[in-house]
């Protein structure tokens, strides 16, 4: 079930040996669409990695009205298909629509079928792998420290950065791996969001679909691999520092 | 050595009356900044796209929402999907307690592997699914020469679409029994195999009631999850109007065919659907702690 697929595309990719899949992976379309790929995947894993700390922070230390509501908002976008979100920002951002326009008239700025609809998908439906990452550590981090430094004089960013942030960071590291691996392969918010067009707001995946639509089998094996290879060998690298810091605690 | 400090270089602050007033409230500043700019955040990320489809899709009244859904293809569309969803998520619940189980309570050569490629559909686009399943099954697909001596169409039909879904959910379950078996202390089982209680009496009576809460996040996640696949439904199904269209395939033609009423309330059917699953598990979730 999860081995034989996975050789099958490996063998189809290899068929015409390495020189041929590399060649198929450089061809100018699938490249930029690997590269669009992965920076936007890397500028929403920026955002969310702050932004998911600081609200797994807000939410794990303060008392606020509204604060179990937002703790269950975080949870929204695990239960929203990621086509829905697609149709959610078109509506919001979509040139006809009365906010899109008005970016586009006011600041020449496309949200849809460009990249930046493609980062809001990402940043929507990534949003809590950060958080919910960070917050179980969190809650458990003893505060006895901080009190102390706090009593020797250490302002509240000093204590941040020297005596909350060291446990989280490997928190922090895995989430922010599991929305890299995540976002590499998003299809349905992008192609309702970013459209096909080549060169321009055409993702990794999109590339693979018109590939396969088109029935350039080489093609589409050679970016899936690609694919697959990176985010597997992300989920591999949050997997492996995960069971090198059990090791070391116990 | 010690460092006397000239009287005329000791310099009285005067502050403003702001700064002291900022500085004797510092902490609580910091803490209603960081809360307004968090809520902020979410307002405009989640809550705002949310906000706008239900608009969207109410646009023209109620009315017009519910006739643009009523057709007979929608309604086949929604009910494939539902059927798949609730295959699929049986499927898995057996299967998903089964493996788990394995993994919790053995070791065998290569769990480790086994461990790694659980997460693998997670790593996968959904349209590489689709794709390596068509690979499989599609025209001179690896397997097809097997499945078509047996009179089975995997390939565009809802036999593919299932095992499309199947693939893609196949963490949720098993990553939600793991930990849950892992903090399982056997000695009740051990204890009830004393007073006499078989295999499987053991399992139903001791084992199932502290699994459950993990099976219905599993069940709710996997079929959530199963309710909104799209990518590799498309590849693999092709979408054929009325008959292999699933709920979001039919969101994707009716954008394509510029129907935006019907794509948005169907979009805000699966959604609220969808939602009001995952809700519900989180309440009885909460309901129990």
């Amino acid at each position: 079930m999860l081995i034989i697929p996975l050789l099958v595309i490996l063998q189809d990719g290899l068929s015409e040996g390495v020189g041929e899949l590399w060649r198929q992976v450089t061809l100018p379309m699938a490249w930029h669409a690997l590269k669009l790929t992965l920076w936007t995947s890397a500028i929403m894993t920026v955002i969310n990695t702050i932004m998911g700390t600081l609200t797994a922070f807000v939410l794990v230390r303060y008392d606020f009205p509204g604060k179990r509501i937002l703790n269950g908002i975080i949870d929204l976008p695990l239960a929203i298909p990621t086509l829905v979100t697609g149709v959610m920002l078109v509506i919001l951002f979509g040139p006809q629509e009365a906010l899109g326009a008005w970016l586009k008239e006011q600041f020449d700025f496309s949200v849809i079928f460009a990249p930046p609809g493609i980062i809001l998908a990402l940043l929507f439906l990534t949003f809590p792998f950060v958080v919910r990452s960070v917050q179980p550590v969190l809650m458990e981090l003893d505060r006895t420290q901080e009190r102390a430094a706090a009593t020797l004089g250490a302002e509240g960013w000093t204590i941040f950065h020297r005596i909350i942030l060291p446990p989280l960071t490997l928190p922090i590291v895995t989430g922010a791996l599991l929305s890299f691996a995540r976002a590499i392969g998003e299809f349905g918010s992008i192609v309702i969001v970013a459209g096909n067009i080549p060169f321009i707001s055409q993702t990794a995946a999109v590339y693979v679909f018109g590939e396969v639509e088109s029935e350039n089998r080489l093609g589409a094996s050679a970016v899936s691999i690609v694919m697959v290879a990176i985010a597997f060998s992300l989920l591999m690298f949050a997997d492996y520092l995960r069971k090198r810091s059990k090791g070391k605690t116990t | 050595m010690s460092v006397t400090i000239p009287a005329r270089t000791r310099v009285v602050k005067v502050q403003s009356p702001l700064v002291a007033w900022l500085d004797r409230h510092k902490e609580a500043l910091t803490k209603w900044t960081l809360i307004a700019v968090v809520i902020a955040y979410v307002g405009f990320l989640i809550l705002s796209p949310i906000t706008a489809l239900a608009f969207g899709a109410l646009e023209r009244g109620i009315g017009a929402s519910l006739e643009s859904l009523n057709h007979p293809d929608v309604f086949t569309a929604f009910w494939n999907t539902v059927w798949i969803s609730l295959v699929v998520v049986t499927i898995h619940a057996i299967f998903g307690t089964l493996v788990a189980w394995v993994f919790v309570r053995h070791r065998f050569p290569g769990r480790d592997l086994i461990n790694g490629l659980v997460d693998m559909p997670f790593a996968v686009s959904p349209v590489v699914a689709g794709y390596m399943l068509l690979l499989l099954f599609g025209r001179n697909g690896l397997l097809a020469p097997v499945v078509e001596s047996l009179g089975i169409r995997i390939a565009f039909a809802m036999p593919g679409i299932v095992l499309a879904t199947l693939f893609v959910t196949l963490p949720f379950m098993i990553r939600e029994l793991i930990p849950v078996l892992e903090a399982f202390d056997t000695r009740q089982e051990q204890a009830a195999a004393t007073l006499g209680a078989n295999g499987w009496q053991t399992f139903w009576r001791v084992t199932f009631p502290a699994l459950r809460w993990g099976l219905i996040y599993g069940v709710t996640l996997t079929f959530a999850r199963a309710l909104g696949e799209f990518g590799a439904v498309l590849v693999i199904g092709g979408g054929v109007q009325g008959r292999t269209e699933t709920a979001t395939l039919f969101i994707y033609r009716a954008l394509d065919e510029r129907q935006y009423i019907g794509a948005y309330s169907a979009s805000l059917a699966l959604g609220l659907f969808s939602l009001i699953l995952v809700l519900g598990s989180d309440w009885l979730r909460g309901k129990k702690q």
